[in-house]
């Protein structure tokens, strides 16, 4: 019986299934976010449906943990890199022609990281989570948001924060797939092109929201 | 027409052994000939140290023709220098400049630990190809070489994945220090053919269990070694080897 251990890849692979859960995630999320642009109430009913669904009250501790393995792995291999590149670094480096995100991608979820404590303070605390705790939510969420994004110096942190998460998505869909082992010298090349559609509809999609209302187009 | 020399600066990395503590130690050069190879110019600076009494610079060669994996040598922050699919010993000095400063550092990572100067251990890869990177089926006379019908892609990119020299420069370009692309390219020429299938199953997960334990790093997909491979062996077979190792998990 071979002791058990956790294995370079099967780590990466626990990386890249957390990973491509919070890309699907996203997805969910943008759909619910979009319906701001159509009107207030299509959007304050979404926010009802998203407190009191069965489904979504299920997959809220899914995601939350979903999360945390994908930082928590994060953590755990970045700390092992360092130690396997050892204490003497190089004078000159970052010559070899490699994508900027891909070298960045523990600094880019640390920003993203930090930015989405911020988001779950300024919205989720005040919506989702206070009916999830028996308490009567913020009964007109739509209002929430849109005095929340007509202040630019929030939807300005809001969209940097959404383009730091373009950079991280950029280089993890792709990547995902390559520790599951889905990939060859075809497919490499059009997974990152997808990839970055991916990353485009998504990050575009999500800054017009606070655009939206920062312009004032709600009213 | 007369071809001007190059005078350089050169600073290389020196290191009594892994133990000390290593520094850059600074060294002119002049009248390097842009038709000699960098090993070539290395080799001009030992013989002048040599003629100064002082200890010449160590540093990794052996075939120079880029097909036994002996030198390394980062050279102005990149392995086998500012070049793509060549080894240092295939590196010219037409691709400096005259007057041009170049640092020259040992590859650097845990796992390959500085035995002097420019010389670093890279026993680790032997120890990952001794865990598996063979075939011990009973093959019995020489067959005859078609007697197993085997396809021609398959074939290609089995030979290109054989092409490594193990020379580490992939681990050396790494953030991480990952020898991904070294363990990839031995298990993929194997598993891509009828006879390394055989025993493909315990061999990707002996090879990745002895490289995890020599303590190299994990991959992040970043593509440095396929930049810097001087093979220019592809990430193609990172994700074979992923793939061969998570469903050998599976079988088990």
């Amino acid at each position: 019986m071979q002791r058990f251990y956790l294995s370079s890849i099967v780590k990466k692979l626990i990386m890249s299934i957390s990973g491509l859960f919070l890309i699907i995630f996203l997805l969910v999320h943008l759909g619910a976010n979009l319906t701001t642009l159509i009107s207030q109430e299509a959007y304050n009913e979404v926010c009802h449906f998203m407190d009191t669904n069965v489904l979504i009250r299920i997959m809220v501790p899914v995601l939350a943990l979903g999360f945390i393995i994908h930082i928590f792995m994060a953590c755990m291999l970045t700390l092992q890199n360092m130690k396997a590149r050892g204490s003497d670094r190089y004078a000159i480096t970052g010559k070899s022609n490699i994508s900027w995100a891909g070298k960045n991608m523990f600094v880019l979820g640390i920003i993203v990281l930090g930015f989405l404590a911020l988001h779950l303070m300024h919205f989720w605390s005040k919506m989702q989570l206070q009916s999830f705790m028996g308490v009567e939510a913020v009964t007109d969420p739509y209002t929430l948001v849109a005095d929340l994004f007509r202040n630019p110096l929030y939807s300005g942190i809001y969209i940097v924060w959404i383009w730091a998460l373009w950079f991280h998505l950029t280089h993890g869909f792709w990547s995902a797939l390559q520790s599951l082992g889905l990939n060859n010298n075809t497919w490499i090349p059009r997974l990152e092109v997808i990839g970055k559609i991916y990353a485009w509809i998504v990050c575009l999609a999500f800054t017009i929201i606070p655009l939206f209302f920062l312009l004032g187009l709600d009213k | 027409m007369e071809k001007r020399g190059l005078n350089l600066t050169l600073k290389i990395w020196r290191q009594e052994n892994a133990k000390t503590k290593g520094a850059f130690v600074t060294y002119p050069i002049q009248n390097i000939s842009p038709d000699c190879s960098f090993l070539e110019m290395l080799d001009q600076l030992n013989e002048q140290l040599v003629d100064k009494i002082e200890r010449p610079i160590c540093f990794d060669h052996d075939c120079r023709e880029g097909i036994c994996g002996m030198c390394s040598l980062y050279i102005n922050g990149r392995p086998h220098g500012n070049d793509t699919g060549i080894t240092t010993c295939q590196l010219h000095m037409r691709r400096f400049k005259d007057g041009e400063t170049i640092w020259i550092e040992p590859w650097r990572s845990k796992a390959f630990p500085i035995i002097k100067d420019l010389v670093v251990d890279r026993s680790a890869f032997d120890k990952v190809i001794q865990a598996g990177g063979y075939t011990s089926v009973n093959t019995g006379g020489a067959p005859d070489g078609n007697a197993i019908p085997i396809k021609k892609e398959n074939a290609d990119l089995a030979m290109d994945a054989a092409a490594c020299i193990g020379c580490g420069a992939c681990v050396a370009a790494c953030k991480n220090g990952a020898a991904m692309l070294f363990v990839s390219a031995k298990v993929s020429q194997f598993a891509l053919l009828p006879q390394g299938r055989v025993e493909a199953k315990e061999r990707v997960s002996n090879m990745v269990r002895e490289m995890d334990q020599l303590g190299f790093g994990n991959c992040t997909n970043t593509k440095a070694c396929e930049a810097e491979c001087p093979k220019e062996i592809k990430i193609s077979n990172i994700a074979r080897m992923n793939r061969e190792y998570l469903i050998s998990a599976l079988q088990k």
